[in-house]
Order: C-alpha cells, then structure tokens, then sequence
C-alpha cells in the first residue's frame, strides 16, 4: 500500500498527539524525515521521546494526527513489524537465551531475515554466540540487540536511548556498526540520545523536543548554518527580533548576547557573530521554557 | 592508504577536517595520483560518522579536481593541490602582516585580533550562503 506522503519521506509526522488522561505526552508533532537519513532526537526527560518512538513503531496509537513510516501507518501488525527495527531503551533480550537462539528465532519469525553479516561482525566483535545472553557486557548485549534488528533488514530503524547505559569505547563500537549498516543501503535511522556530541556524528538530521512540542526538525547541516550567536554592546535588539528567531538572549548592563536563527543575512556589522555547535544550539533551545535571564541591574553595580 | 582523524577541537566540520586531511596528505606526498580513498563504508566504520559526512568531503574533493570517482571501484587521486602561487600567496601575506601591524598599534591584542578575523570569515560566509 503506496500512499502520496512516501516521497516526502521515509518517516513523517503530521499533527502527532498523544494524551495520557488530561496530559499531552506529545503534541501537534510535524516532520518529514527523507529517506537514508540518521535522525537525532533530543529533548529533556519527559519531553516526549520515548512517546513518539513508540507511536512510531505502533505500540501505542496517536491521539491526535497521524504518522507515516516506510509507506505504512504504523501498527501492531505482522505487514508493518516486519518493515521495521525497534530497539526500546531496556535491550529486550531473553538473558537465558544464546545469541544462536536469538538468532534463531528471528530467522523463524522474520521473512527477510538475513544473518550472516551480523554473524561476522559479531564474531569480529569476539563476542560469543553460544553464551547465554545474561553473562554479557552492556555493549556486548547492545551489539546483539543492534545485530537482531538490522538481520530483519528493516526499512526504518528506530533507537531509544540505545547507547545511554554504555562506556565511551563501546558507544563508539555501537555508532560505529550503525553508521556502516547506513552506509550500506537506503536504511532510515531515527534514535534518542542525551549524547549531543555523538548525535553531531552520526546524524544528518535532527528533531528537538521541548515539553511535548517540536521545537526544530531539519538537516543538521541547515541547522548549523542558520544558528548564531551575536554579541555586542547593549542596545536595541527589535530590528534582530523583527528579522529572525531569537531563541535565547542575555543582558548585562553593558552587554547583549543573543542565540539566534537566522532567516536571512544579518546587515548590521557591529554584531560579532560566532557559529554554534549543536550542543550550544540544543541548549538555546531547550532552555526556551524557562524565563530568560536577565541580569539584574543590582549586581551590575555591585563589582 | 591513508587513516582519518576527527578532533571536537578543531574549528572545522568534520566534512572539512576529512577534506583539509586529504590535501595535506597529497602535498606531503604521502597520497599520489593513482592512489585509492578508503572506501566511504571504511571511513564511516573507523570514525563512527555519518555516510553524508564522507560523501560530502570526497565531493568538494572532487569539485577541485584532486580526486575521481569510479563508479562501484572507489575513489581515486587524480592530482596534487594548487594553492595561489608562491607570489600571490607572499604578496597576501605582506598585506595582512600590514594589517596586523596597523591593529596592534590601535591597541587590539593577539586573541582580539583572532577573534575579529573568525568573526569576519563567519559573517562573510553567512552572506554568501544566505
């Protein structure tokens, strides 16, 4: 079943709502992530990650709106499951179960499933396939877990904070064999992490969630070719707030720094301009709920 | 064959810090014409990067004329870089050292001068793109 969205890409959102009682989970969420990106989510805890993944891989049905994923709306049925690879945030192995088993089993419940790759690198990994799944390292079990679904050979490849429980050299080994599976075919990866740093790695595409709204979702290249930062000395700022989106601003007595998305070229010169890196853009963003701090005039005075 | 290497600390973009790796392996001769790229899977494997990321540098690569792809064989040094020539090149670094003279007696010290250069390359590039 081919429906018009797909060509707008692999992954989309339009107006994606989850309520839990009186409470969004997420809300009015709209995005279109083309097909062969690696799509970074960030967001505070609670913002509304895990919610959307699991829509997404349709465990749980959206209140509002409706996704598109690999062609298909995302359901808990064979014809949907098996396009895709979902990994939530626990590694949901069996602990008493072999790698052999595991593998298995997903070779009897998946059509497509296609091993010998993941095999390989397992064994390179020196991980060994016949021991129960318990007695491994965290990155180990994540290598596994990450072998299981790219073996199904899934369309779209859904991460919940895959790497979050791990140390920095098995993070890397994770990110590693996930870069190389994309560099492989037309795979679509979308994965949570508070790892900004990784993130910037791995990802060409990003989507920020603050508090259950999606505060930005774009390529990662744009994203850092449109967010700025302007000091200077302190005077009027309407005509930077009249021309583009300032997500941040702080004011001392003197001074103004501003964090900014740029909607155009900036005409005043007087502005020192500095390119930010993602974390630096995350963290305007994601400090946009709470009030922007002024500095008072008192302490100003008293140096 | 040569490896990559990407530092947080560089104030490149990773597509950059590749490509600046590439020429400066080529002007210290330790790649020449004729000489196969790491495939882009390789990369993206060592590094733990995006496939984009790799893609992207070996385009501007490309677009300069220093490598070649071949389709489903790999990518191939084609040539050594050309910067401007070494008048060109003295004759730009006498005007900025005249620059620089002319900043130091306005009374800006070595990190404010820095720190006004980047802002310039930033904001003239902004203008470019945008």
């Amino acid at each position: 079943m081919t429906s018009p969205d797909r060509a707008a890409g692999a992954i989309v959102a339009d107006g994606l709502g989850k309520r839990y009682g009186a409470k969004w989970a997420l809300r009015d969420c709209s995005f279109a992530i083309p097909q062969g990106r690696v799509c970074g989510l960030v967001g505070a805890n609670g913002a509304g990650k895990t919610t959307l993944l699991r829509m997404l891989s349709g465990l749980s049905r959206p209140t509002t709106g409706r996704a598109e994923v690999a062609g298909q709306t995302p359901r808990d049925a064979v014809e949907y499951l098996g396009e895709i690879g979902y990994l939530a945030q626990d590694v949901p192995l069996y602990r008493r179960w072999s790698v052999t088993d595991h593998l298995r089993m997903g070779a009897h419940l998946n059509p497509r499933w296609e091993d010998t790759a993941g095999r390989e690198r397992l064994r390179a990994l020196r991980i060994p396939l016949e021991q129960k799944v318990g007695t491994l390292s965290g990155g180990q079990r994540a290598q596994v877990a990450l072998a299981l679904a790219l073996a199904k050979q899934p369309h779209v490849l859904m991460l919940d904070e895959p790497v979050a429980a791990l140390d920095p050299l098995a993070r890397r080994g994770f990110l590693s064999t996930l870069s190389e599976a994309v560099a492989d075919g037309e795979l679509t990866v979308i994965l949570s992490s508070h790892l900004v740093a990784d993130l910037e790695r791995v990802c060409d595409h990003v989507i920020v969630l603050s508090d259950a709204q999606t505060l930005l979702a774009d390529d990662l290249d744009d994203v850092l070719a449109t967010h700025r930062l302007l000091t200077g000395p302190r005077r009027d700022t309407a005509a930077i707030e009249r021309d583009h989106t300032v997500l941040r601003i702080e004011k001392t007595h003197r001074q103004v720094s501003m964090w900014v998305q740029l909607h155009g070229p900036l005409h005043d010169p007087n502005w020192h301009v500095e390119e930010l890196g993602l974390e630096e853009i995350m963290l305007a963003y994601l400090g946009l709920g709470s009030a922007a701090p002024v500095e008072p005039e008192l302490s100003e005075a008293a140096r | 064959m040569i490896t990559f290497h990407l530092t947080a600390h560089s104030n490149l973009p990773p597509y950059l810090q590749i490509v600046e790796q590439v020429r400066q392996a080529l002007l210290a001769g330790v790649l020449r014409p004729g000489d196969r790229l790491p495939t882009v899977k390789e990369v993206v494997g060592s590094l733990a990067i995006n496939p984009n990321t790799v893609l992207k540098a070996y385009r501007d690569l490309e677009r300069e004329g220093l490598v070649e792809g071949r389709q489903g064989v790999g990518t191939f040094v084609t040539r050594r870089p050309d910067g401007p020539s070494p008048s060109d090149q003295a004759a730009l670094r006498r005007a900025l050292a005249t620059w620089v003279a002319k900043a130091q007696r306005a009374g800006l010290a070595d990190g404010d001068i820095e720190s006004m250069v980047r802002s310039v390359l930033v904001s003239t590039a902004d203008e470019g793109v945008a």
